[in-house]
């Protein structure tokens, strides 16, 4: 049932755009176009790290109209597990990667009459794919964008200058201002959606005083995309391949069955889409779930858990692969 | 490939036929001698030439009656096609798939040119010449997906993704085996599977929406349904019940081989770019049962599957008056040899 569809690109270009943010621009390999897609849509990056293959979830920021070439932000992190480390200090132009189909979790409502799109820092790159489209398709919009400082915040000078600042309102951190979400949600016509784009604590934080001013839950989206956290190191019997392995620290199981030759489902790799789900055979230890796809029931069940963010702490989990 | 396009009806003296070639190419349904309802999905990928899946929006000789079918149900019942205000960017999404893919399939018939949004479609078998621009609905004649789908066989449903669940809201349906685009547009996935006997008990529609959801741009997919039909009639509707209803008590043991009908659906889905929407494409074949039987392992295995049937899928078909009378004229087709695995003739 496995079909590469993956597609050979080039880096084309690299922009330092901000403090500690760089865009990419990738473009074929081969001339083709590359397909058109939704706004808040991402791609899987696959990199090869000398003899470690990296792949991780970016969300595209380019015109989703634009097939000659994607464009993704990656954010410096100060404990990258490798990919975000990569893209800044290793990967020039001209290298060639491979990207994934463009995959969209978090996709606009087609019946909404009003967009309000929210942004946390480096979270805004998703939400400039949507907007992108929103003004191609002549929808009422606007964006609330919170920074860190003006210098750490990318793109919001652009942005302001494309849409104008009645559309596009900046709020930074540093200068006391903050996003005024009470106020902004609680005076909306009926078919306002509400997407949010940013670190956990502000998603939950906006998610939260909607849902206290009476929002419906269909008319609120978000997208976070969890880096798996570390943990300590311990085996994963692979019942159906038949192989023992070592997932280590700062490694995901999904991470290291794919280094063991076996192929696995995934989509985001970020907890969210519910692709890599896979059954627990029998575990010595604890569950450490940290997806945001399974219901509470299936994580006290013990017997499902998604390989891409969570693992154990324990000595052996055995699971049906 | 040239083809030599039919001159047939699905109504009143229904002269549809199939021609040798045609009966080789049927995608018949059954890998093995007995059926029950599964997850039975798989990749949507070109295979023979000469096959049904040669090409992923399969053009036949059935073409130009089928659109002329479809015109005259539209004509009588403008509600065949539906789309809701917020389908336009997926109808685009259709319109291109289906150029796309019959330009591809088939450079002799259909040519497309682009030039930015300026579009030039070209339609050879039914003298279509038309530009237009992209995006711009004012430039054709009707909406975009109305446009396409007058010029593609199968019926084609437009299914938006939100809430974790998929909506059935738009399509264009006259080819259909019993349900109703106008009764269902608008109902989610759980709704409007909501008859269907037994397979939910078994899990088979939480299983295929999971599965569905995560459906991947660029990776269509496709599974196999059927039915059966008396008399090749295309439109068999609820709207039109009182046309195609009592002709199921016209099956006498001298009229099975012409007038009893294999119906075998070719579904695909397809991740749609711009909306994030699903199209699913119904694609009907027809088959008469003397047409069928030409097929030695067909006979013999279609024999065993109607003879075996469950009866509350025999009743959910609508088979239960005829099947008796069909599988006793198809029991002189099937000696008791083994039959091969798999759907393709030996």
């Amino acid at each position: 049932m496995s079909i590469n569809t993956e597609m050979s690109v080039r880096v084309a270009a690299i922009t330092q755009v901000a403090d500690q943010v760089r865009r990419l621009r990738f473009e074929r390999v081969d001339g083709q176009p590359l397909p058109v897609f939704s706004g808040g849509a991402h791609i899987v990056v696959s990199m090869r790290d000398g003899t470690i293959l990296r792949r991780n979830p970016y969300s595209l920021m380019s015109s989703p109209a634009d097939s000659s070439g994607y464009e993704i932000s990656v954010l410096a992190v100060e404990k990258s597990r490798g990919g975000s480390a990569f893209l800044h200090h290793k990967l020039k132009v001209g290298d060639t990667l491979a990207i994934s189909q463009p995959i969209n979790l978090f996709p606009i409502d087609q019946r909404g009459r009003k967009h309000i799109l929210m942004a946390g820092g480096i979270g805004i790159t998703p939400l400039m794919a949507m907007m992108d489209q929103l003004a191609r398709e002549d929808r009422s919009f606007e964006l609330h964008y919170a920074v860190r400082t003006r210098s750490h915040g990318a793109y919001w000078r652009e942005l302001q200058a494309r849409y104008g600042a009645r559309r596009v309102h900046v709020y930074c951190d540093a200068e006391q201002l903050f996003i005024p979400t009470a106020q902004i949600l609680g005076h909306q016509p009926l078919r306002t959606h509400l997407y949010v784009c940013g670190p956990a604590g502000m998603i939950k934080g906006v998610l939260g005083t909607a849902t206290q001013l009476g929002w419906p839950r269909q008319n609120l989206h978000s997208e976070e995309f969890l880096a798996p956290p570390p943990g300590t190191v311990f085996k994963a019997v692979l019942t159906r391949s038949g192989k023992a392995i070592t997932v280590h620290s700062h490694q995901s199981i999904l991470e290291a069955v794919e280094a063991a030759g076996v192929e696995a489902p995934y989509l985001c790799r970020g907890g969210a889409c519910g692709q890599c789900e896979t059954t627990v055979v029998g575990c010595d230890g604890a569950l450490e779930h940290h997806d945001i796809f399974l219901e509470p029931e299936d994580k006290t069940s013990g017997k499902k858990i998604m390989i891409c963010v969570s693992r154990i702490s324990g000595s052996e989990i055995r699971l049906d692969l | 490939m040239n083809i030599a396009f039919n001159d047939e009806t699905f109504r009143d003296d229904f002269t549809f036929r199939n021609s040798p070639q045609a009966i080789r190419r049927f995608p018949f349904p059954f890998h093995e001698d007995s059926y029950m309802y599964a997850v039975n999905i798989e990749p949507h990928v070109p295979l023979a030439r000469d096959s049904a899946y040669g090409t992923l929006i399969d053009v036949d000789e059935h073409y130009v009656a089928e659109m002329h079918d479809r015109a005259l149900v539209l004509k009588e019942d403008p509600l065949r096609y539906q789309a809701l205000p917020h389908m336009m960017t997926a109808q685009w999404d259709t319109l291109e798939l289906l150029m796309e893919q019959q330009a591809a399939g088939y450079p002799e018939l259909f040519t497309l040119t682009k030039d930015g949004d300026r579009w030039h479609w070209i339609n050879r078998p039914l003298n279509i010449d038309q530009h237009f621009t992209f995006g711009d609905p004012a430039t054709l004649p009707c909406e975009p997906l109305e446009y396409i789908t007058r010029q593609a066989q199968g019926d084609f449903c437009l299914i938006d993704q939100r809430d974790g669940n998929l909506w059935m809201d738009a399509g264009m349906v006259t080819t259909q085996a019993d349900w109703s685009l106008d009764f269902d547009i608008g109902m989610n996935f759980m709704e409007w599977h909501g008859p269907v006997p037994l397979a939910h008990q078994i899990g088979v529609f939480d299983r295929a929406l999971k599965f569905l959801l995560n459906l991947q741009q660029g990776r269509p997919v496709r599974r196999l349904n059927w039915t059966m039909t008396i008399n090749s009639r295309l439109d068999t509707s609820p709207e039109n019940y009182h046309k195609w209803g009592p002709d199921r008590a016209t099956v006498t043991p001298e009229n099975v081989g012409h007038k009893v009908h294999l119906r075998c659906e070719l579904q695909s889905l397809w991740r749609l770019p711009r909306s994030n929407g699903i199209l699913f494409v119904v694609r009907c074949f027809l088959i008469k049962m003397e047409e069928l039987v030409t097929v030695p392992k067909w006979g013999r295995r279609f024999h065993r599957v109607l003879r075996d049937l469950p009866p509350e899928l025999a009743d959910y078909k609508g088979l239960t008056r005829y099947r008796p009378t069909t599988v006793a004229w198809l029991a002189r087709h099937d000696d008791g040899a083994p039959t091969s695995a798999g759907f393709f003739p030996d």
